[in-house]
C-alpha cells in the first residue's frame, strides 16, 4: 500500500511535531509513509471565508500531488472533512471535466488518521504508552464533518497507563471557526472561556484532539492563563512509547 | 425596555432593522449582559435535552427527516403548480386568495381588508410572516390595533421589545422581568394586571389570560400565519402550545391568514410526516397541545369569512438559487436556534432580524440581498450542530459558506481597490500555490516569531491578527518546519 502523509500547512508551519508523530506511528506499524514535497494546503481557510476562486489552484495542486496513492493520510479532522465534502463542489463550480475527474479519483483515498487507523489498518492498540491523565475534545470536524464517532476514543482507551477522563459538554463547539475567531472574537472568546473552564473542571494534564487548529485556540487560552494544561494532538499521544516518552 | 441591539420599533424595513449594527458588534452587548447569557443558557440547554429524548424515542427519525426534506425538495420544485392547485382549493371551499408580492402590498391587502369589516382592532396569533412584513406597524398606521395573543409575543409587545427566538419570542426575558413588564404596561392596553402581582408562572399567565379574554370576546377580526396549507384540501393548519391561537381561528367572524408561499405542501396526507417533526423538533413535546386545521369556511361554525394571502417577499429569488433553495424547506422550528452555540452566548437581537439563529443567518441576507446583511453569514463557526438538529435537513452550513462567497464577490463588484482582507487572501492563495514560498515564508515568520515570543508564547500578534492574540497565546511558528524535517531524516537516508 502506498501511503502518502498529507501534514497540512498549519501542522507543517506551527506543529511538527503532529507529522513527525504520524511517522513514526505509521513506521511503528511496519508500513512506509511518503511526503510528496509538493503538497501545500486544502483551501479551507480561503473556501470557507468566501473565498472561492483562490480556493481552486490548491484543489488543483491537491488532486495532482496527491493522485496515485492508496492512501493519504492527515492528522486533521477538518482538513478531511474540507477535501471529503468541498474539493468536488470547488471543481464542480470552478473547474473543467479534467479536475471534477483528478478530484474525484483522489478524495476516496483520503482519511483522517483514526479513520486510517481503525478502518484501514484494523488497529486500535497501536502500542502506545502515556501515564497521563488527558481528556478529549471531540472538534466539531470530527464528530460531524467526518464523523470519528469513537474511533478517536477506542484508540486512546488502548493505550498504556492512561488515565482517560471525560470532558463535559465535549461535543460543542469550542468557538475557533477559522476566520470566525478573527471576525467575531468577542463571541469567540466567550465560546472559549466556556470551553476552558470545563477543560479545567477535569483535572487534566493534557486535552488532546484530532485537530490541531482547535487545539490552538483552546491552549492559547490556556496558556494565557498559565493554567498548566498542555495541549497534544491525538497522534503525539498514539506515538509516545515506554521507551520514548 | 429594549434590549441590547433592538432599539425603536420604527426604523424598520420588514425583516432587517435597519440601524441595527452588524453581528460583531450587536454581539458585544449581549455578550456582556449576564442576566441574558444566563436567561438564554438555561432556556437552551434545556430545550436540547428535551428534544433529543422526544426525537430519540421515534425508531424512524432519520427516514422521517428524509420524508420531511423530501416533500419539501418537491415542493419547492413545483411551487407554481401547487399554489395555482391550493387557490382552486381555498376558492372552491368559499375562501379568498390574495397574491401579495412584497411585503407592502401585503400590508395594503390586510389593512383594506380588516378597514372593510369596520374593525379597529384584530387579535393575532403569533405568525413570523406577519413579523417579516411589519404588519402591526403598518395597521397601527391604518388606525388599526393589533393585540398579540401568544403570551411570549405578548410579553414582547408589552415591552416594546423585538422577539429574539423563533418559538419563544420573550425568551431573554426571566420571570421578574416578565412581572415588570405586565405590571407596567398592561392597563395601556387594556385589562390591568392585579396590584399584587408576582413572578409566579402561574399568576402571569393568570394575568395574560384576563387580559387576552377581553380580547378574544370582543375581536370581530382575527389574522394568523400557517405553519402549513395543503395544496388538494385547501386546508390550512397553525399548531401551537397555549390555545390563545385557537381562540382566535374560531371565536372572530373574519380570519385573514398571512402565509409565505413556501408553506405549502402538496397533499393533506403530507401533515402526517410534519406534525411528528415539528413538535419534537421545537418544544420536545410528542405532539403540540393545539393543532388547528381548516378548510375555507363552514356556515354557522367559525369565521365565516376567510382570506389567504399569499406572500412572496422575495421567495422566488431565493428559489432561483439551487444551493440557497433549500433555505426555504424550514418549518420554523427553531430546533437550529437551541443547538447553535453561537445563538447560546448572542441571543436573538444581535442576527438584527426576525429570523435569528442559524435559519435566520441563511434566510435575512437571501430575503433582503447579501448586501443588507453581510455580517450574517459570517455568524457562525460552522460546526455543523445546527445541520444535525433540522428536522429536515436544511444543510445550513453549506449555505452559510455559499453565502459567504456571494457576500465576497458582491464586495468585489463595488469596490474599485481590494479589502486588506482579499489582498491577504489573494497572497495567502498564491504562497499556498508553491512550496518555495511557503517555504520562504515559513522561515520568514519562524525568524519573526523568535523575536517576540515571551515564554516560548507570542503574545501579540500584528495586523487584524490582534483580535486572536487579544485573548491568546499562540506558538512560534517552528523552527524546523515538518518538511524540513522530513528531508533532512528521510529524504537523506
Ligand atoms: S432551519 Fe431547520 S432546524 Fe432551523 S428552524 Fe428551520 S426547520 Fe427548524
Amino acid at each position: 500500500m502506498r501511503i502518502a502523509l498529507f501534514v497540512t500547512c498549519v501542522n507543517d508551519t506551527l506543529f511538527p511535531g503532529t507529522g513527525r508523530a504520524v511517522v513514526t506511528l505509521l513506521e511503528r506499524l511496519g508500513h512506509t509513509v511518503e511526503f510528496p514535497q509538493e503538497q501545500t494546503c486544502c483551501a479551507q481557510m480561503h473556501f470557507n471565508t468566501g473565498y472561492r476562486p483562490e480556493s481552486l489552484p490548491l484543489v488543483e495542486r491537491f488532486a495532482r500531488v496527491f493522485a496515485g496513492y492508496d492512501a493519504i493520510v492527515t492528522p486533521s479532522a477538518s482538513c478531511a472533512a474540507m477535501i471529503r465534502h468541498n474539493h468536488p463542489v470547488i471543481a464542480a463550480q470552478l473547474g473543467g471535466a479534467a479536475l471534477r475527474d483528478a478530484v474525484a479519483a483522489v478524495v476516496p483515498a483520503v482519511h483522517e488518521l483514526t479513520e486510517f487507523l481503525v478502518d484501514v489498518l484494523g488497529v486500535t492498540d497501536v502500542g502506545a504508552a502515556f501515564p497521563h491523565r488527558v481528556t478529549y475534545h471531540p472538534t466539531c470536524h470530527s464528530l460531524r464533518g467526518v464523523q470519528l464517532e469513537d474511533r478517536p476514543l477506542r484508540l486512546l482507551r488502548a493505550v498504556k497507563g492512561i488515565e482517560l477522563v471525560e470532558l463535559p459538554g465535549a461535543d460543542s463547539c469550542c468557538g475557533f471557526g477559522g476566520t470566525f475567531a478573527l471576525k467575531n472574537a468577542d463571541t469567540s472568546t466567550t465560546m472559549l472561556a466556556d470551553k476552558m473552564s470545563r477543560v479545567l473542571g477535569t483535572g487534566a494534564e493534557v486535552l488532546c484532539a484530532a485537530d490541531n487548529s482547535c487545539l490552538m485556540h483552546i491552549g492559547g487560552g490556556l496558556d494565557r492563563l498559565n493554567s498548566g494544561v498542555r495541549i497534544m494532538h491525538l497522534a503525539e499521544i498514539l506515538a509516545t512509547t515506554e521507551g520514548a516518552p | 425596555m429594549s434590549r441590547g441591539s433592538g432599539g425603536g420599533l420604527d426604523a424598520n424595513d420588514g425583516r432587517v432593522w435597519l440601524g441595527t449594527p452588524a453581528f460583531p458588534e450587536a454581539a458585544r452587548t449581549a455578550l456582556a449582559d449576564t442576566q441574558l447569557r444566563h436567561n438564554l443558557r438555561h432556556a437552551t440547554t434545556t430545550i436540547r435535552a428535551k428534544r433529543l429524548d422526544a426525537t430519540g424515542e421515534v425508531p424512524h427519525w432519520e427516514e422521517l427527516r428524509e420524508a420531511g426534506a423530501a416533500i419539501k425538495r418537491r415542493t419547492a420544485r413545483h411551487l407554481d403548480h401547487y399554489l395555482e392547485q391550493l387557490e382552486r382549493s381555498v376558492t372552491e371551499a368559499g375562501g379568498t386568495v390574495h397574491w401579495a408580492g412584497d411585503a407592502a402590498e401585503a400590508n395594503r391587502i390586510v389593512a383594506r381588508l380588516v378597514t372593510a369589516t369596520g374593525a379597529r382592532e384584530v387579535v393575532k396569533v403569533k405568525s413570523m410572516a406577519t413579523q417579516e412584513i411589519g404588519l402591526n406597524e403598518a395597521l397601527g398606521a391604518a388606525g388599526i390595533t393589533a393585540y398579540e395573543t401568544d403570551l411570549a409575543e405578548l410579553i414582547v409587545q408589552l415591552g416594546e421589545d423585538r422577539p429574539s427566538h423563533i418559538l419563544v419570542p420573550a425568551i431573554h426575558r426571566n420571570r421578574a422581568e416578565i412581572r415588570d413588564v405586565f405590571a407596567a404596561r398592561m392597563g395601556d392596553w387594556g385589562r390591568a394586571a392585579p396590584q399584587d402581582l408576582d413572578d409566579d408562572p402561574k399568576a402571569l399567565a393568570e394575568a395574560a389570560r384576563l387580559h387576552l379574554r377581553e380580547k378574544f370576546l370582543t375581536a370581530e377580526v382575527a389574522i394568523s400565519g400557517a405553519n402549513f396549507a395543503a395544496a388538494d384540501t385547501g386546508t390550512v393548519a397553525v399548531v401551537e402550545s397555549e390555545g390563545n391561537g385557537r381562540m382566535c381561528l374560531t371565536l372572530p367572524r373574519t380570519l385573514i391568514t398571512v402565509m409565505g408561499i413556501e408553506k405549502v405542501v402538496p397533499r393533506f396526507a403530507d401533515l402526517e410526516v410534519f406534525l411528528q417533526l415539528l413538535p419534537r423538533s421545537s418544544t420536545g413535546e410528542r405532539m403540540n397541545p393545539y393543532t388547528s386545521l381548516w378548510t375555507g369556511v363552514t356556515p354557522g361554525d367559525g369565521p365565516q369569512d376567510f382570506h389567504l394571502v399569499l406572500l412572496d417577499n422575495g421567495r422566488t429569488d431565493v428559489l432561483k438559487d439551487t444551493v440557497g433553495r433549500q433555505t426555504l424547506a424550514c418549518i420554523r422550528c427553531s430546533a437550529c436556534l437551541n443547538v447553535c452555540p453561537v445563538y447560546e452566548r448572542t441571543g436573538g437581537h444581535a442576527y438584527g432580524s426576525v429570523y435569528p439563529g442559524p435559519i435566520g443567518a441563511v434566510l435575512t441576507p437571501q430575503l433582503v440581498g447579501v448586501d443588507k446583511a453581510p455580517s450574517l453569514p459570517f455568524a457562525s463557526t460552522l460546526c455543523g450542530a445546527c445541520y444535525d438538529a433540522c428536522p429536515v435537513k436544511i444543510d445550513i452550513p453549506e449555505v452559510l459558506v455559499h453565502l459567504r462567497a456571494r457576500v465576497v464577490e458582491a464586495d468585489r463588484d463595488r469596490r474599485a481597490l481590494p479589502t486588506p482582507e482579499a489582498l491577504a487572501m489573494a497572497a495567502a492563495s498564491a504562497v499556498l500555490d508553491s512550496p518555495t514560498l511557503l517555504g520562504i515564508a515559513q522561515r520568514a515568520a519562524a525568524a519573526g516569531g523568535r523575536l517576540t515570543t515571551r515564554g516560548g508564547r507570542i503574545r501579540r500578534l500584528p495586523g487584524p491578527l490582534r483580535r486572536w492574540s487579544a485573548t491568546r497565546d499562540t506558538p512560534p511558528p517552528a523552527r524546523e518546519t515538518f518538511r524540513t524535517w522530513w528531508r533532512e531524516n528521510r529524504e537523506r537516508r
